[in-house]
């Protein structure tokens, strides 16, 4: 599977991240290679086989919903870029 | 008597005895990483202890693990300044047991993408056996610590290789422990079905002493496993007499250093004169753990290194709108790597491309667990090489992403199997580079394991050899 420069730019586009185009010339070349050694994976036969997504045999690992000590405001906003009274601030989102 | 060339457990012992203090020994550790710090660039961060805690021994910690109140920035830019309100579990468990943590902080890849520290923010680390070679990563900056003798022992994480490969490269002993054993909690996440914290140590014995406080259950990691913890001291029995160990003939094929395959044929012939019965085994889904793990490690990468957005902590790029604030951030706060990674995470991962990558890469993974489970019904470990070469230049591979991503190729499949895996030291090359000696075995069989590189390491004087600094 080829990866051109525009599907680049929309993945990092999706993904958030900023380039500038010498990055994205360069990171289209370099997952281009990458993506073509990742194709051997075409190879082995897999039709029957399930996913491994974890490797240990856990599910719905639950607990009690009751009120336990935990960070306090002032903790969880200790490192904020930007913070006003419990909250974390951000540039305007809703117009 | 020069302190800091003891092992840690050696340590303990004069102290014990009265023949010395941890404060006449942090002082030795002191001078020396003002002497050497410079020349190999292992740790990122460092300052005294605090009064009350020079009468400990101090563990180094990988930049990764979050301490209270202590920097802790992953090596990357994106996280300058972030001090953690709360320690990691591991940190916990160090502390309580007796242990001294302050700021000891160890140099590795950004986030630990990398098979190097070349990819650190602060500048690659180096090889204390020949400067002008990397120290292997992620964890570089810790095996370099130890190795150089300016820490008595370190914490590490392993997500492909990132604990046993710099061990490796730089003559140490370094446990990747079953997925599981260790708590996750405070590791900042790369890939979380990857992830393990381990030691990287000077022998065998301080390795299962730091397993000891690190292991057990915390219902803060919901994927810790609830399984007792023995002492995995009493594991560690010279006698290896009937263990069954296998060799996998697919890690003996192309790409081998020639010294490095010399070197580990060296190691299973000790283990046959030992009295340990060594047969072939295949693990012949092999060829395809790299390119797995580079679908699967990425995909939880990205998503992982989305909570880095300028919000909550780290670097903040100012922007008019949040959607720019964002991409602002994180394309001047990610390093190539991590970009790369993102990237690729984000692309195998979108709309019709799911299918053909992550879900594939998963089947095969389940291809490449069961090819262990069956290795595993023949013998009770494996033995192969740790990196298919020595340490390689720094630079050397830095243009060149695929080359660097295939020096893992021996590690990875047991980070994708789950299961526990030791780096020894096994001998050098003609240049005098270390190389090491994998020892793999079954899940929560890390006792199996300790026996052997136990023997291994008692019939053997490879981990007694020290770089001249």
């Amino acid at each position: 599977m080829a990866i051109d420069r525009k599907t680049v730019e929309y993945v990092a586009h999706l993904a958030r991240i900023e380039l500038t185009p010498k990055e994205l010339e360069r990171l289209a070349h370099q997952l281009h290679d990458i993506l073509d050694f990742i194709d051997k994976l075409s190879r082995p036969d897999i039709c029957r086989i399930p996913p491994t997504s974890h490797i240990l045999p856990l599910s719905n690992i639950l607990r009690e919903d009751t009120p336990k000590p935990s960070l306090s405001a002032d903790k969880a906003l200790v490192n904020a870029p930007s913070r006003e009274a419990d909250f974390f601030s951000v540039p305007k989102v809703i117009e | 008597m020069e302190l800091f060339k003891l092992t840690a457990h050696e340590l303990q012992d004069k102290i014990k005895e009265g023949e010395t203090g941890s404060k006449e020994a942090w002082s030795a550790l002191e001078s020396r990483i003002k002497h050497l710090d410079s020349k190999f660039n292992s740790y990122v961060r460092r300052s005294n202890p605090g009064s009350g805690d020079s009468s400990r021994i101090p563990v180094a910690i990988k930049d990764n693990i979050c301490t209270e109140g202590l920097n802790t920035e992953c090596c990357s830019r994106i996280l300058q300044g972030f001090r953690p309100p709360y320690d990691a579990t591991v940190i916990s468990k160090l502390k309580s047991a007796g242990f001294s943590v302050f700021n000891l902080k160890t140099n590795m890849d950004e986030f630990a993408f990398g098979s190097s520290t070349e990819n650190s923010c602060f500048g690659p680390s180096r090889n204390p056996w020949n400067p002008e070679c990397v120290p292997g990563g992620s964890s570089g900056g810790s095996a370099a610590a130890v190795a150089s003798d300016q820490a008595f022992w370190a914490l590490g994480s392993d997500t492909g290789g990132s604990i046993r490969q710099p061990a490796s490269f730089c003559g140490i002993v370094g446990l990747k422990p079953t997925y599981g054993r260790v708590s996750r909690y405070g590791l900042i996440a790369f890939a979380s079905s990857l992830d393990q914290i381990g030691p990287l140590t000077k022998d065998v014995t301080d390795s299962a002493i730091i397993l000891n406080v690190i292991s057990g259950h915390d219902p803060n990691d919901a994927t810790s496993a609830d399984i007792p913890v023995p002492d995995y001291t009493d594991a560690l029995k010279n006698d290896v007499r009937g263990l069954k160990i296998g060799i996998p003939k697919e890690y003996f094929v192309e790409g081998i250093n020639p010294e490095v395959k010399k070197a580990i044929e060296e190691a299973i012939g000790k283990f046959k004169s030992l009295g340990a019965a060594v047969k072939e085994v295949s693990l012949p889904h092999t060829e395809y753990a790299v390119p797995v793990y580079y679908i699967v490690a990425t995909a939880e990468a990205s998503s992982n290194l989305a909570r880095f957005d300028g919000v909550q902590y780290g670097l903040r790029v100012k922007a008019d709108n949040i959607i720019d604030m964002y991409k602002k951030t994180r394309g001047a706060g990610f390093g190539d790597e991590a970009k790369r990674r993102v990237l690729l995470g984000t692309f195998v991962l979108s709309h019709g491309y799911y299918d053909a990558y992550y879900l594939r890469a998963l089947k095969v993974r389940t291809l490449i667990k069961e090819d262990f489970d069956r290795a595993f019904k023949e013998c009770d470990c494996i033995i192969a090489p740790t990196s298919p070469t020595p340490a390689f230049k720094i630079g050397e591979k830095a243009e060149d992403p695929l080359s660097m991503y295939l020096s893992d190729i021996y590690t990875i499949s047991a980070n994708l199997a789950g299961i526990p895996a030791i780096s020894v030291p096994c001998g050098f090359t003609r240049s005098g580079l270390p190389v090491g000696l994998q020892i793999m075995a079954k899940p929560f069989a890390e006792e199996t394991i300790f026996r052997a590189a136990f023997t291994y390491e008692q019939n053997t004087e490879w981990h007694k050899q020290k770089p001249r600094l």
